[in-house]
């Protein structure tokens, strides 16, 4: 299998990265490249096999309900790029 | 096809069509901290508060389960007799905004915790269907965003980001607005009951995706759309009706309907189509590999069942053969469980059985109109279990009449509350006159002071209750009005 | 004076605790050196005045007889791990400026122990890369000399683009080189697909991957969640050891974190190797295997029989899978884990006219060229119409690599025996330019034991012909990371303690 310049821009726009149209090209190859490399599992005879759902068998631990977290707003908007009376700023979004 | 198939169908310019409502609702699962951190889910809050470096998607952070959550979707499978499935796993939906930190929100997609269940929905007292549960799952809900604050930047505040959210997937059996609104009502209530969720559609606890397409009776099922966070069950009836509508009319027209996601705008009475630049979504599920499949034993699920209170259903179905209720009484009572609680507790105050189908009536009544126009509950009104049940017994003992026994209601619930009934009747000097002398005596002056209608009364039985009223007025309406009434009768000569 | 930094780990913590040396004193040598080293690139922030405020502090726990296991020791840290304050970035761009109000699971682990940390060190871009050359803050250089390169040259190129002089491998190959150039007595290193065990190939040192779940993920920046795994990169088997147990532990905010005791590995390290079974898999043989890396693979083979192990012959089928497979699974959930990399909460932000433009904007800016290949990659495979045709079946035979690894422990092996690495360490610059596989490659006998969850270890086991260190890699059971430094403590005593470069770069 292999991408073509239509697929390499909505995979772009799905992964939300810019990508000028002179870098494509490029791209395009280079995923193509791996595609290939990867190809040579559907050789695999996978019949009847389940996928690995945990590496190591473990039960997924559960934990209490209470609070223990939270109420660190410094903490929260310490980082962030554009913030004002403890919101995070973004350019509006049209829904 | 039946009666009230028939009623159903919405009749079009050209022909009668059949509307085919699915439902998804979120309910916001009551718990203290959130459905993967340990942050608060406590409403309202200065922005950003609620919130764990977990929900804020910091670099590195990693979700662990509450248990609490877990346990409540459980609840809820069990009192919509679904199949909890013991073990269960979590997907991750993959989409860019601001609202949603992670990137992804972690939903159960493949694998969810509950099954196939089922719901019994009164749309009248001797009318019900049963809409079909498809499955429940756990999901993080996410934060929000205000648009409206400034002209060019949008505000995130995260403090939802994370709460825990059961969505509840039913089967596409709905086939008209009445029934979908009472199916939702019915869901608000066992979620209620069961204390996992509280129902409040104003804040956001519950809202729904209504899914509706149109055939014409016996035919396929049509193209579906979804109308995408409804948040209230009216506008659910409302949206449905102008789905159907404009559904109708495309197909009538020769057109064809396209899937897509709507919203419903109730200022218009329409949906519109949220049909961005951008295409569908394309959520990229996939097994969360920072979870492993969650898997519980038969020994929690039964604990859980064991501790389940009574359910609506169960509940209506004891009143109707432990207090002689009829359907449509217990169906009211038992609609909200503080109100069937307060019920019983009256009923039965003090292991004395009293007169069940008067205690309902008040509730139903006068406490209910109490309640309503305060804006609170019948068992908050202010009349205690005890209070209610001395009223009626009141009432039974012969003490007070019913139209007194309104009067110290209303006492009760205003300049008096918390008073004893029995006390209030005393010191008031309420108590009902039936002592035949003290009645004869006001019979005959009233008849003294009226003589010539008192002639006219023989020939005009009519005018016994113009008399009546006349006794109860110079007795301060406390004479017992049926001994009014006979007394009156013999003394008029109307026997 | 002696050169401080020429001890080991734990010579220098046995120094600490007889009071022959103070960690002021050991400290201020490692930061010296450091400072002498910065054409190396292996540190990309040096935290000074914390450490001499730790080494102050550890000194006086040592006076007082509440000494830590690792108490006064200078260590390095991946950038990788969130440092409270510190500089944490992963070395990309996009997580400029980043200082954690938190600190990740491990590295507090060793903070608890007493050790002093020295800084942050560099590595590949989101741990993705296998030379550490994709990182935003330039190449570093292994302080291994190029083959027939003068130090003059070597200095030369160090001030310039670096070209020609080793790679220390990737993704740690900040750690590898700071610990093969005694800047830090142990580093902190992670692995998703060969990360800690091939740049210690490439440097001479010593690095192990714990089995998935022996240490918390809690704190560090995800790269394939199902993969990761920290671990140590030291001089020598016992040093590892010590390290590993400090970082190991259960902890309750990471969900995939084993709630198992840690066992004293040091005490594993001297341990004879007898009764001791050693699988040699045949498909570890490949085409064109390089008759070195042969030679020294029977080498260890005879090493571990000397040593009282039985070698025998195993069967892997489907190790030739795992590479392509890993290159599926681990982009696809980095694509995923690095969503939130999007310039709304921290990190950079590029401008944009509406939402969608600043996380485009300022995810191509802030991303590299090989992370934008693999999240494109991984957004792929996950894709709607792809995800069972890649994803799925990526991951059916990662069950059936699994299987064969657990097959060959149930007939009996305790261990298995296979090369690091396909080479030696090679050039800045030499590969990958003109295809990504060919820098993937490297990765072939290291991806098999992550898709596996099992535990791997690189011990140094001789040099080329050319000089540069050549390394053996040992897989275990899952938590029996004891038997790996026995074996790989019976290898080290073979081949001789490595003999770390003199320092060139000064």
């Amino acid at each position: 299998m292999s991408v073509d310049h239509t697929a390499v821009r909505r995979i772009a726009h799905l992964a939300r990265i810019a990508v000028s149209e002179a870098e494509v090209p490029h791209l395009q190859g280079e995923i193509n490249a791996i595609l290939a490399f990867v190809a040579e599992l559907d050789a695999v005879d996978v019949e009847g096999v389940e996928p690995m759902t945990s590496v190591i068998p473990m039960k997924l631990p559960m934990r209490e309900d209470i609070v223990t977290d939270g109420e660190i707003e410094p903490l929260i908007l310490a980082n962030a790029p554009l913030s004002e009376d403890g919101f995070f700023l973004v350019p509006k979004v049209v829904e | 096809m039946s009666d009230e198939t028939h009623s159903r169908l919405i009749k079009g310019a050209t022909a009668d069509w059949e509307v085919v409502v699915g439902l998804e609702v979120h309910a916001q699962v009551t718990s203290r901290a959130k459905l993967f951190s340990g942050a608060s889910t406590a409403f309202g809050g200065e922005p950003n508060t609620h919130v764990s470096l977990v929900d804020a998607a910091m670099p590195g952070m990693l979700p662990v389960i509450n248990r609490g959550c877990v346990a409540q979707a459980v609840r809820t499978g069990l009192g919509l007799k679904a199949k909890i499935n013991l073990r269960s796993s979590f997907d991750r939906k993959n989409y860019f905004y601001p609202d949603l930190p992670q990137g992804y929100q972690i939903s159960q997609y493949k694998s969810p915790i509950v099954g196939e269940g089922e719901i019994q929905v009164d749309l009248t007292p001797d009318h019900s269907i049963r809409v079909g549960i498809e499955r429940l799952h756990l999901e993080q809900d996410a934060g929000k965003s205000l648009h409206d604050q400034s002209a060019t930047m949008s505000f995130v505040d995260l403090n939802r980001s994370g709460v825990g959210l059961m969505e509840i997937v039913s089967k596409p059996d709905m086939r008209s607005a009445d029934e979908a609104k009472a199916y939702v009502g019915k869901l608000r209530t066992i979620m209620r009951y069961i204390g996992s969720c509280d129902g409040d559609m104003e804040k956001g606890s519950l809202r729904a995706d209504v899914n509706v397409s149109v055939r014409l009776p016996g035919a396929a099922l049509g193209t579906r759309c979804e109308i995408k966070n409804v948040n209230s069950i009216r506008f659910i009836g409302q949206a449905i009706d102008a789905e159907a509508r404009r559904q109708i009319a495309i197909l009538e027209d020769g057109g064809a309907i396209v899937q897509e996601t709507r919203l419903f705008d109730p200022s218009r009475w329409e949906t519109r189509s949220m049909r961005s630049k951008e295409e569908a979504h394309d959520y990229r599920y996939f097994p969360d590999p920072d979870l492993l499949p969650l898997e519980l034993d038969e020994e929690f699920v039964a604990a859980l069942a064991t501790q389940l209170p009574e359910l609506p259903d169960a509940k209506k179905a004891r009143f109707m053969a432990d207090y002689g209720l009829n359907a449509y009484d217990s169906a009211i009572l038992v609609a909200d469980k503080e109100t069937a609680n307060y019920f019983e507790a009256a009923a039965r105050f003090e292991g004395v059985a009293r007169d069940a189908k008067a205690v309902a009536n008040w509730i139903m009544g006068d406490i209910s109109a109490f309640a309503n126009a305060h804006g609170v509950g019948v068992a908050e009104a202010g009349l205690g279990a005890g209070a209610l049940a001395a009223l009626v017994d009141l009432i039974s003992e012969g003490t007070i009449s019913g139209k007194i026994a309104k009067d110290v209601l209303a006492m009760l619930l205003g300049p008096d509350k918390g008073a004893d009934p029995r006390e209030l009747v005393k010191v008031r000097g309420l108590n009902q006159v039936s002592d035949a002398g003290a009645i004869e005596r006001a019979v005959d002056a009233v008849i003294a002071a009226n003589a010539a209608k008192a002639e006219q009364a023989k020939a005009k039985p009519g005018m016994l209750g113009w008399f009546v009223g006349q006794v109860m007025k110079s007795t301060g309406g406390k004479a017992n009005p049926q001994a009014v009434s006979d007394a009156l009768k013999a003394k008029l000569g109307l026997l | 004076m002696t050169d401080l930094t020429a001890l080991t780990l734990a010579e220098a913590r046995d120094a600490l605790k007889s009071r022959t040396l103070s960690s002021v004193e050991l400290t201020e040598a490692h930061l010296s050196a450091i400072e002498r080293a910065p054409g190396l690139n292996a540190f990309v922030a040096v935290t000074a005045d914390h450490a001499m405020e730790r080494a102050r502090a550890s000194d006086a726990r040592l006076a007082s007889g509440e000494a830590g296991p690792l108490e006064g020791l200078p260590i390095g840290v991946k950038d990788l791990y969130a440092t409270r304050g510190v500089h944490t970035q992963a070395c990309s761009h996009i997580l400029d400026g980043f200082k954690p109000p938190y600190e990740s699971t491990v590295t507090a682990n060793l903070w608890r122990d007493g050790a002093v940390m020295l800084g942050k060190l560099n590595m590949d871009e989101f741990a993705m890369g296998s030379s550490n050359e994709t990182s935003y803050y330039g190449p570093v250089a292994s302080p291994w000399l190029p083959p027939n390169w003068s130090a003059e040259r070597a200095r030369a190129a160090l001030g310039g683009d670096k070209r020609g002089l080793l790679t220390p491998g990737g993704s740690s190959g900040g750690s590898a080189s700071a610990v093969a150039a005694k800047l830090c007595l142990a580093a902190t290193a992670s692995d998703t697909g060969g990360s800690i065990r091939q740049p210690a190939a490439f440097t001479g040192t010593v690095g192990i991957k714990p089995t998935y779940g022996r240490c918390s993920r809690y704190g560090m920046v995800a790269f394939a969640s199902s993969l990761d795994q920290a671990g140590p990169i030291a001089r020598t088997v016992r040093d590892a050891a010590i390290m590993l147990r400090s970082m190991a532990g259960a902890d309750p905010k990471d969900s995939t974190c084993a709630d198992s005791p840690v066992p004293d590995y040091e005490a594993a390290v001297g341990r004879s190797a007898r009764g001791l079974t050693i699988g040699v898999p045949r498909e570890y043989r490949m085409d064109g295997m390089s008759g070195e890396i042969e030679a020294l693979w029977t080498r260890g083979a005879e090493w571990l029989r000397a040593a009282g192990a039985r070698i025998v012959d195993v069967s892997l089928p489907h190790t030739r899978y795992a590479l392509p497979a890993y290159y599926i699974v681990a982009p696809a959930e980095a694509s995923s884990n690095l969503a939130r990399y999007d310039g709304v909460r921290y990190g950079l932000r590029e401008p944009g006219a509406d939402i969608t433009d600043l996380y485009e904007n300022t995810r191509a800016k802030g991303f590299g060229a090989e992370v934008r290949r693999r999240l494109m990659i991984g957004t792929y495979v996950l894709s709607a119409g792809y995800y069972d045709a890649y994803y799925v079946r990526a991951q059916k035979i990662r069950t059936l690599i699994k299987r064969d690894f657990e097959a060959v422990f149930a007939a009996g092996v305790d261990a298995i025996l296979t090369p690091a690495t396909p080479s030696a360490a090679f050039g800045i610059g030499e590969k990958g330019s003109a295809d990504p596989v060919e820098m993937y490659l490297n990765d072939v006998f290291t991806v098999t034991v992550n898709m596996a969850g099992l535990p791997g270890l690189a011990a140094p086991a001789g040099l080329s012909a050319e000089g540069l260190p050549l390394a053996l890699q040992l897989i275990g059971r899952p938590f029996d990371e004891e038997t790996l430094f026995t074996l790989g403590e019976a290898i080290e005593q073979s081949a001789g303690r490595m003999r770390l470069p003199d320092p060139w770069w000064a």
